[in-house]
C-alpha cells in the first residue's frame, strides 16, 4: 500500500496529493481487506463467547430465582455479555495487526510517504469497526434466537448495535495503543488477560446490588466495564433507560478520546523515530 | 529402565525450570485460576440464597474445588502448549533424535505439568483459606481431594501432549484447550447438579468431568460422593490418553 500511495502522490500534482479523508480510507481500506482475509481471526474471538453465553445462560439460570434479580431469564441479563468480550477480541486483533506491521518495517515504509499519523491511526482501526459490526449482528441474531427479548423493541436494537460498535472502536483504539507502546504482537497479547479481568470483575454475572461480597460490589461500582455491560443491558431488560445509556456511551466514548489521544502522540513518537 | 526415567527426568527439569525462569509462562498460569476464585467466589456468592442450594463449608469451598481441579486441568493444558513450542523451535526434533528411550518425554512433560501445578494448586489453596473458606473434610479426604486434582492433571498433560505431538505447532493451541474448558465448564460450575434445569443439566450428567467435581466438592465438605467412579473415570481416561499421547510421539517420530 505504500507503493500505491507513492504512485498515487506521484501522479497529482501540488504538495498534498491526497487528503486526509482518501488517506485514511486507503489505510482502512487494507485493514478490512486483511481482517476479512483472516477468517480465524473473525471467526474464534466470534464463537467463544457464544459458547460461553450458551454455557453460563443455562448454569447460571437459577441466578433468577435470587429475590431482586431484574429478570425472570437469565439469557436477557447475560446478553450484553458476549458484546463485550467479542469488543476486548476486536482490541487484540487491532492491536497485533498494527504491531504485526510495526515488526516488518511496514509502518517504516509508510513513514517515508506522505501519509499522515491521523491517518495511519484511524485507518487502522477500519478492519475492527468490520469486525465490531460483524459481531454486534451475530451476537444480537444469537440472543433474539435463543429467547432474549427486547424491551426497547426495534429502535433499542438498532441502538444496542450503536452502542456495540462505539464500544468496539473503543476498545480496539486501545489495542493500537498498546501495540504503539510496546511494538510486538506479543505483547499485546500478553496485556489480553487483564482486559478479561476488568470483565469479570464486573457486574457481569450479577446485578451490582445483588453482589453480597462487599469489595467486589466496590470494585465493580468503580469498574466502568459495569457501566458499559449495564447500558447494554437495560436495553434488554429496562427498555429505555436514560442515565444507563448515557453512563455506556459516555464511558465508551471516553475510553475511546482517551486512547486515541495518547495513540496519536505514541504514533508521532514511533514515526519521528523512524 | 534407567534410560527412561533419564530422560523423564531431563524433561521434567527443563520444563519446570523453562516455567519457573520465564514470568510470561508462569503468572498467567497462576493469576489466571485466583481470578476465576475470586470472579466465582467472590461475585457470584449470591448464589448460595438460590433455593435448595445446599452445601455446608460455603460458596467459596465450593467454587475452590471447581477452581482447583480447573488449575490442575490447566496445568496440563500448559504443557502442551509448552510442547508446541518445542516443535515451532526445532527443539523437539533435536529431543527426539537425542533422547535413548522416547516415551521417556511423555512421562518428562506430565512430570513438568505435575510440578508447575503444584505451585499453581498451593496458591490457589492458600488464596482461598485466606478468603475464609471452610474445611470440613478430614486428611484423608483431603488427600483424596488432591488426588483428583493429581489424576485431573495427568488427564489432561497427557491429552495436550499427544495433541501437541499430532499437530507439531504453536497454533494448536486453541485445539488443545477448547475441549478442556469445554468440559470444565459444562459441569456443574455454579450450583449444584440438582438447581441445574434444560439441556445443561442433561449434558452435565454425561460430563466424565461431573462425578469428579461433585466427588470434590463431597471430600472438602467430609462427606464423600462417587469417589470410586471419579478415580475409575480418571483412570480410565489416563489409560486411553497416555496411547493416544504414545501415538502422537509415533506420529512425530515418523515426521522426522
Amino acid at each position: 500500500m505504500a507503493a500505491d500511495l507513492a504512485v498515487t502522490r506521484a501522479a497529482l500534482p501540488g504538495p498534498h496529493p491526497t487528503s486526509l479523508v482518501e488517506q485514511t480510507l486507503a489505510v482502512a481500506r487494507r485493514a478490512v481487506l486483511r481482517t476479512t482475509r483472516q477468517r480465524a481471526l473473525i471467526i474464534f474471538p466470534m464463537i467463544f463467547p457464544l459458547i460461553l453465553f450458551a454455557i453460563n445462560g443455562s448454569a447460571l439460570s437459577s441466578a433468577t430465582l435470587i429475590p431482586g434479580f431484574p429478570t425472570h431469564n437469565y439469557r436477557d441479563f447475560l446478553i450484553a455479555m458476549p458484546f463485550i468480550q467479542g469488543a476486548m477480541f476486536v482490541s487484540i486483533t487491532a492491536g497485533v495487526d498494527l504491531a504485526k506491521d510495526i515488526e516488518s518495517g511496514f509502518l517504516n515504509r509508510l513513514a517515508m510517504t506522505p501519509v499522515r499519523g491521523e491517518a495511519l491511526l484511524v485507518g487502522q482501526l477500519g478492519g475492527a469497526l468490520v469486525l465490531g459490526v460483524i459481531q454486534a449482528i451475530v451476537y444480537l441474531l444469537v440472543g433474539l434466537a435463543t429467547g432474549v427479548t427486547l424491551r426497547s423493541g426495534i429502535p433499542g436494537a438498532l441502538v444496542l448495535l450503536a452502542l456495540s460498535v462505539v464500544i468496539a472502536f473503543a476498545f480496539a483504539s486501545l489495542g493500537v495503543l498498546l501495540a504503539l507502546r510496546f511494538g510486538t504482537g506479543e505483547a499485546v497479547q500478553g496485556v489480553f488477560p487483564l482486559l478479561f479481568v476488568t470483565l469479570f470483575l464486573s457486574s457481569s454475572s450479577l446485578p451490582r446490588n445483588l453482589i453480597k461480597t462487599t469489595w467486589f460490589r466496590d470494585v465493580a461500582t468503580y469498574n466502568p466495564v459495569s457501566y458499559l455491560l449495564e447500558g447494554l443491558r437495560s436495553l434488554v431488560i429496562t427498555g429505555w433507560d436514560g442515565q444507563a445509556l448515557a453512563l455506556a456511551f459516555g464511558f465508551a466514548l471516553a475510553i475511546l478520546v482517551i486512547a486515541l489521544g495518547l495513540s496519536q502522540s505514541a504514533m508521532k513518537s514511533r514515526l519521528t523515530r523512524t | 529402565m534407567n534410560r527412561f526415567v533419564n530422560v523423564a527426568r531431563a524433561v521434567a527439569w527443563r520444563s519446570i525450570h523453562n516455567t519457573l525462569v520465564n514470568p510470561a509462562i508462569l503468572v498467567p498460569s497462576i493469576i489466571f485460576p485466583l481470578f476465576f476464585l475470586v470472579a466465582f467466589a467472590g461475585g457470584l456468592s449470591r448464589i448460595s440464597e438460590v433455593p435448595n442450594f445446599h452445601y455446608p463449608p460455603g460458596y467459596t469451598a465450593f467454587q475452590f474445588v471447581f477452581v482447583f481441579l480447573q488449575s490442575a486441568a490447566f496445568g496440563g493444558v500448559f504443557t502442551g502448549f509448552a510442547v508446541a513450542r518445542d516443535f515451532d523451535s526445532g527443539f523437539a526434533r533435536r529431543l527426539l533424535l537425542s533422547a535413548p528411550r522416547r516415551s521417556g518425554i511423555i512421562a518428562g512433560y506430565a512430570i513438568g505439568a505435575l510440578l508447575r501445578w503444584a505451585l499453581t494448586g498451593t496458591v490457589v489453596t492458600v488464596a482461598a483459606l485466606i478468603a475464609g473458606m471452610n474445611v470440613d473434610g478430614n486428611g484423608v479426604q483431603l488427600i483424596g481431594l488432591i488426588g483428583l486434582g493429581i489424576a485431573m492433571n495427568l488427564v489432561a498433560a497427557l491429552w495436550a501432549v499427544g495433541l501437541a505431538m499430532f499437530l507439531r505447532t504453536e497454533q494448536a493451541g486453541a485445539l488443545i484447550q477448547m475441549p478442556v474448558f469445554v468440559l470444565l465448564f459444562l459441569a456443574p460450575v455454579y450450583v449444584p447438579i440438582t438447581l441445574l434445569t434444560g439441556w445443561i443439566h442433561d449434558v452435565a450428567n454425561l460430563n466424565p468431568v461431573t462425578p469428579v467435581l461433585e466427588a470434590g466438592r463431597g471430600l472438602l465438605a467430609g462427606s464423600p460422593v462417587k469417589v470410586a467412579i471419579a478415580f475409575v473415570g480418571l483412570a480410565i481416561s489416563a489409560a486411553v490418553l497416555a496411547a493416544f499421547a504414545r501415538r502422537g510421539l509415533a506420529a512425530a517420530e515418523r515426521a522426522g
